[in-house]
């Protein structure tokens, strides 16, 4: 029986039932691997040997090998690390947020939107590791006790606050994408026909079997999971702000950054699990799944932090001038006029104009369109940081030492490389785990059509009426508690 | 030791919510549901009491705050205090940071090993499970039986209830 809502849209097309949904999601688990996977894996693996390379370079030659220099000492290394861990902001939000909102569509896509996050932020952390220029000592950022004497991290550096930030955002991250995986484990290996599949699923199912009790205290802990990570993956992204709020340098030092980097990394994470998704439900065959509904959905939260983005732009200005501080005012005309001026309009028209189409029905529906949008939010938002960090270094408060900065081939390689070793990640995520969290979809698949009226959405005539089927063997007259499932 | 169960097969969340309610109170004891997603509602019928964890998770993350405290305090506090940016050496404000991403860090990875350990779950090279199917689109109920159990009688009641078909199984180790 399948319950069918006057107002609402149905979470998953197609007239699924349960199996249904095992098998469109274990197909691409347990099938050989396709020839756009290859194709796909290919070029990520040649840009993974880009990054490879260019690590190389950069540990054996040292950090000369990248473009900074004594005025601008961060540069593309700092504006990776943000946009990626921006990035990955959009999957905690969608399996923590929209978790504790009920928004019940976030079940089709939190898996992916997970393994997104986790992929991004070990993107994001190669670069402080690999700026440090020695990384072999790089557990020096831990309080440890060490040959120095009781010499000790400096606790009231932001700086410091990020690697408690960023690690516990990792680790929390990755448990909270295992334990959601462990069920879906299980029904794989329970399927699984080779000897290999059956020890390597059986392992990481954690012997899960599906009982009642341990499904019980599986809710608490995702609920529990997500009502810290909400206020954690706020946490991050305001650390991440206050590495520059905290300094005195112009441009930076403005108590508008937590909330505006916060906002600018949902919507960069928005705009990256959309381009992820709509590429997946294509090459996947989940179009069922990952249907128009969603993508509108995620469009319209893209645009709601666009929005914010471009106030907290304007803001920013209006502050420099509302100020006096002459300095400030420099940084700010200096941005939209100066030497870097391409990069800040390039900012403002990817981030500020484009995300406002998102207000035509026709483009939060459009699919070539969304993808196209996407593109250019994250193209946005990466020139973003480049203008917070570069415009506000190369000018400071001696013009003896004003400087421009350029990127060597080695800073787009690594750049270009973290890119790849996204891709690969994600590529092997894909093909070896479900990327649509089954046990989920299969619980909200009631709030669905079966076997009824095809339900056309916007169409009054064919408005849809709260209709009972008997489907796979169920009596027509079984209760029914649809309470029970909210 | 070896057990025997007798698995009533249901097609339906709904109806296995039902049959449980209905089972227990023909006085007949379930030893476990097994379900391929969670089904609100079955902790109250099947009786399971509610779960601790939120408890156990509040103490976790107590226990991070009171060390990430204890850590800052003690090392820029007493062990080698240094005068940074003019502030005090006990600078509470710039601890805040540390101290929440402590608090949430003791807090989820204790209650999470806390949930692998009480539910017995970690990694094993076999899982023995009674029907596959409860994996995929099954909804399984295992009675525990014996010599003295009618069969007959119990597999009507199950029946009765709405399950499609009933089975048995011998499990050793379960």
């Amino acid at each position: 029986m399948q319950h069918v809502s006057p107002v609402r849209e149905p979470l998953v097309t197609g007239g699924k039932t349960y199996h249904d949904v095992t098998q469109d999601v274990c197909r691409q688990v347990e099938a050989a691997p396709n020839i756009r996977w290859m194709a796909a894996l290919s070029v990520a693996l040649v840009l993974l040997g880009v990054f490879f390379y260019s690590v190389y370079r950069t540990l054996w030659y040292g950090i000369g090998e990248w473009g900074l220099n004594k005025t601008v000492g961060w540069a593309w290394d700092i504006t990776n690390f943000v946009w990626w861990v921006g990035i990955g902001h959009a999957g905690t939000l969608i399996s923590a947020v929209l978790l504790l909102f009920r928004q019940k569509w976030r079940t089709s896509i939190n898996r992916a939107a997970e393994a997104m996050t986790i992929f991004a932020v070990i993107c994001a952390a190669m670069f402080p590791v690999l700026h440090m220029g020695r990384p072999w000592l790089a557990y020096w950022v831990f309080p440890l006790q060490n040959t120095f004497g009781s010499l000790w991290v400096n606790f009231n550096s932001p700086l410091l606050w990020d690697v408690f930030a960023i690690s516990t955002y990792f680790t929390v991250s990755l448990v909270f994408w295992y334990t959601g995986l462990v069920p879906d484990f299980a029904t794989i290996r329970d399927r699984a026909k080779g000897p290999i599949a059956k020890v390597a699923y059986s392992l990481l199912s954690m012997g899960w079997k599906g009982s009642a009790k341990h499904w019980s205290r599986y809710e608490t802990v995702s609920l529990i999971l997500a009502g810290v990570s909400t206020p954690l993956v706020l946490s991050v992204h305001t650390i991440v702000s206050m590495d520059f709020a905290t300094s005195v340098v112009p441009g930076w030092h403005t108590t508008i950054f937590p909330p505006y980097f916060v906002a600018g990394a949902i919507f960069s994470g928005f705009a990256m699990v959309l381009t992820l998704m709509l590429i997946t439900r294509v090459v996947f065959k989940l179009e069922d799944y990952i249907t128009i509904e969603h993508i509108a959905l995620m469009n319209k939260i893209m645009m709601v932090t666009g929005s914010i983005v471009g106030v907290a732009y304007i803001t920013e200005f209006f502050i420099a001038w509302y100020s006096q501080v002459e300095f400030e005012q420099y940084a700010f005309i200096n941005r939209a006029t100066g030497p870097y001026w391409w990069a800040y309009w390039s900012m403002m028209t990817c981030n500020v104009i484009t995300p406002q189409l998102v207000w035509i029905r026709r483009v939060r529906y459009s699919i070539p369109l969304t993808f196209i949008l996407s593109i250019i939010v994250n193209i946005g938002m990466w020139f973003e940081r480049f203008v917070i960090i570069v415009t506000s270094l190369h000018r400071d408060y001696l013009p003896s030492s004003w400087a421009m900065f350029s990127p060597t081939i080695i800073d787009i390689g690594i750049y270009v490389g973290t890119i790849g070793l996204f891709f690969t990640l994600f590529l092997l995520f894909a093909k070896f785990f479900p990327v649509i969290n089954m046990a989920e979809v299969k619980s909200v698949l009631k709030y669905t059509v079966d076997n009824g009226p095809t339900y056309t959405g916007h169409d009054p005539h064919h408005a849809p009426t709260t209709h009972q089927t008997s489907t796979h063997g169920v009596p027509a007259s079984a209760p029914v508690n649809y309470d029970k499932h909210d | 030791m070896t057990k025997r169960f007798a698995l009533g097969i249901f097609d339906d969340e709904d109806v296995l919510l039902h049959a449980v309610e209905n089972v227990r109170e023909a006085g007949v004891k379930i030893y476990e549901v097994f379900t391929p997603f969670p089904i609100h509602g079955i902790d109250d019928a099947l009786g399971i009491e509610r779960s601790r964890l939120p408890i156990a998770a509040f103490f976790f993350g107590l226990t991070g705050l009171c060390f990430a405290l204890w850590l800052q305090i003690y090392t820029l506090g007493f062990d080698w205090p240094m005068i940074i940016g003019g502030k005090p050496h006990i600078a509470l404000p710039a601890f805040i940071p540390v101290s929440f991403e402590l608090t949430v860090l003791f807090c989820c990875h204790g209650m999470v090993i806390t949930f692998y350990t009480i539910s017995k779950l970690y990694p094993r090279w076999k899982t023995p499970v009674l029907d596959v199917r409860s994996t995929d689109d099954k909804f399984v109920m295992a009675i525990e039986v014996n010599e003295n159990t009618d069969m007959t009688k119990l597999s009507q009641l199950l029946r009765d209830n709405g399950a499609s078909e009933v089975n048995q199984k011998e499990m050793s180790k379960f």
